[in-house]
């Protein structure tokens, strides 16, 4: 008997936990030629706008140990350009593809979900309120409780039948505080976490490494931060929870599965080598039958003080 | 575990310095086993992760195609950092992830007279141009470097092309001749093709002479990447409508015109 790696997450079914961050794996098909896509838990695609995004300046990126730091500034092609050129190839029917969405304020994040709710193939809506790099919007919501909540509801009510799922910045005093609004709000689950606010500087040139100075750290640095967040939001809250940060192998997963996630998304791990989720995916079974782990439901949560 | 497509695990075949002075200068030969890349042009890169890197540093490392043949992928690696530091002293029998060939790589002309414009390590993708150009005689090279001439793999080039120059730049000041040169270089190619590859401040001279110039000439650009493949979105330029677009796929070869080229984008 192989271990059941299935998973049931508000209102999806999920053939395994392993899921790809947004921002870390394109639009999906960039990765296909490393791996097939259908045997991943689900996809979440790069950050989506109403309109087509430039970014910002470069550099965007900077490799910082264990990690790296990004302000790409939410480049991107748009929704519609999305819905139009790049959801059809993608193999929806066969595995969860979930649009990551972002706005400037509520009624943008309200007129997304909107376009997004009549979408077949999209699988869900993750809404991101603690991107931390663009200066207008984003990183508001994610440090207020009450608009949060209140963000939370404006997409709820425009997603139709789609689960909202609500991804949280690290960024704030108490994220279990605005893990519970945003469930209040409507919140059909939530992802934990977006990346934590950093720096680096070049000594010689005197310039920071990033144009844009500040930037969201990410990778396998980060992964304890994640691991706390999701540990203390599991306890709070009983909407399933989407672990994400610093996971790079099958034994992080379980890390993540322990405290009490439901599913995982791996992100900078993509950049380590492209079949990265593809083969912590493949890992996984193996290595609960290693372990004795029988089924992930069983597993979840289990986490002994 | 097995591979699962285009990225796989590949030995490493022999890491030797290039010629008599490399290790003294920190430049490398690197032979790699081919796990079979597919047909690549001269001017597409791979990426590379050894096992080494753990999970620090975290981004693989882009190199052009040195050479490839059915058995063996060479590339041509100046240690500079920590990254190519650990490249340059893995051994035989060392294990790497490998991807590629990625990006679109330098146009080709056999008939149309082509000056390659190598500066330092930006020699590399131009051996295997050379190497698998249908009319060799139809090339030149003028190559610029501050390390001994013997630390790249220029000889044998030289004897391969129509006709080849180095160019030592020791000090500062022999930075404004050797422009001096590239600006008649460029002035004499102008009906040709001219492809550019090394540091960024000489691809901007470059791309200014050929504005200046009216020649046509393609620059490969050296952008810092995190993934390789289109994923990341950190490696972009800006192109000349002032949109960024991704090195790593629809470069690192881009016509001059096709890029804004500002020292700031
Ligand atoms: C398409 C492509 C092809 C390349 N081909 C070759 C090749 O054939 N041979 C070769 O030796 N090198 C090549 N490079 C450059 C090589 O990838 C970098 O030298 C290497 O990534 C540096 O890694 P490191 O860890 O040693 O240096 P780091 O420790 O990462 O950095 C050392 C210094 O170099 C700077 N740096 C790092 N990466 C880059 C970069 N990509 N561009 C400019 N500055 C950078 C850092 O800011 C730092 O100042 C290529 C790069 C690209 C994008
Ligand atoms: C280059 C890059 C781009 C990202 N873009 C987005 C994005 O568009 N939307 C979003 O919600 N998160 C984005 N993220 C955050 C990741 O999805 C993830 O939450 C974070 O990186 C932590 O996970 P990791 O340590 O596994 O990378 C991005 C991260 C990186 C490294
Ligand atoms: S290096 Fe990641 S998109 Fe080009």
């Amino acid at each position: 008997m192989s271990a059941d790696v299935s998973v049931r997450l508000a209102g999806l079914a999920l053939k395994n936990p392993v899921m790809t961050a947004s921002g870390t794996f394109g639009y999906g098909l960039e990765f296909a030629p490393y791996g097939d896509l259908r045997s991943l838990g689900g996809i979440v695609v790069k950050g989506l706008s109403l309109k087509p995004r430039l970014g910002n300046p470069m550099p965007r990126i900077a490799e910082t140990p264990c990690g790296m730091l990004n302000a790409i500034g939410l480049q991107n092609c748009g929704v519609e350009k999305f819905l139009r050129d790049k959801l059809p190839l993608l193999p929806h029917s066969e595995t969860p593809i979930v649009a990551n969405l972002y706005a400037c304020d509520a009624d943008e994040f309200a007129e997304l979900a909107g376009v997004l709710s009549g979408a077949a193939g999209v699988a869900a809506l993750e809404v991101n309120i603690s991107c931390p790099n663009v200066k207008a919007g984003g990183i508001a919501f994610g440090q207020d409780p009450a608009m949060a909540g209140r963000l939370a509801e404006a997409v709820k009510k425009r997603a139709g039948s789609k689960p909202v799922w609500v991804k949280l910045s690290p960024n704030v005093t108490d994220i279990v505080e605005i893990a519970r609004a945003a469930v209040l709000g409507g919140a059909d689950a939530l992802t934990c976490i977006n990346t934590l606010t950093g720096m680096a500087v070049d000594i010689r040139s005197r310039k920071p490494r990033l144009a844009n100075v500040i930037g969201g750290l990410s990778g396998p640095a980060i992964k304890p931060v994640a691991l706390r967040c999701v540990w203390q939001v599991c306890r709070a809250v009983s909407a399933p929870v989407i672990a994400v940060g610093g996971i790079s192998s099958a034994e992080d997963v379980l890390e993540f599965i322990l405290v009490g996630a439901h599913a995982v998304q791996i992100g900078t791990a993509n950049f380590m080598r492209p079949d990265m989720a593809f083969r912590i995916a493949e890992r996984l079974p193996g290595l609960m039958e290693e372990l004795g782990i029988e089924s992930l439901d069983s597993y979840r949560g289990s986490l002994s003080s | 575990m097995g591979n699962f497509g285009a990225c796989r695990d590949v030995s490493i075949l022999s890491v030797a310095p290039c010629g008599p002075e490399g290790a003294a200068h920190g430049c490398y030969l690197l032979e790699l086993e081919n796990p079979g890349l597919g047909p690549a042009a001269a001017g597409q890169f791979v990426m590379v992760r050894p096992e080494r890197f753990g999970q620090n540093p975290i981004w693989p490392r882009p190199f052009s195609i040195c050479r490839l043949t059915t058995r063996t992928l060479t590339l041509f690696v100046q240690a500079c950092g920590r990254g190519t530091d650990i490249l340059c002293g893995l051994a035989a029998g060392d294990k790497a992830a490998l991807w590629g060939p990625l990006g679109q790589g330098f146009a080709l002309e056999p008939e149309i007279p082509t000056v390659m414009l190598a500066g330092g390590v930006g020699i590399a993708p131009f051996v295997e141009y050379a190497a698998t150009h249908p009319a060799p005689s139809n090339l030149s090279l003028v190559f610029g470097h501050r390390q001994p001439l013997s630390c790249y793999p220029f000889a044998a080039m030289a004897e391969l092309v129509g006709r080849a120059e180095a160019f030592c730049e020791k000090t500062p000041d022999d930075l404004p001749v050797f422009i001096e040169r590239l600006d008649a270089v460029v002035a004499g190619a102008a009906s040709g093709l001219i492809l550019a590859c090394g540091p960024r401040p000489f691809l901007l001279t470059v791309a200014r002479l050929a504005r200046k110039y009216s020649a046509r000439a393609q620059v490969s650009l050296e952008n810092r990447m995190a993934c390789g493949v289109g994923g990341c979105l950190g490696c972009v330029e800006k192109n000349a409508l002032g949109a960024y677009v991704q090195t790593c796929t629809e470069g690192p070869v881009f016509w001059v015109e096709e890029l804004a080229l500002a020292e700031d984008a």
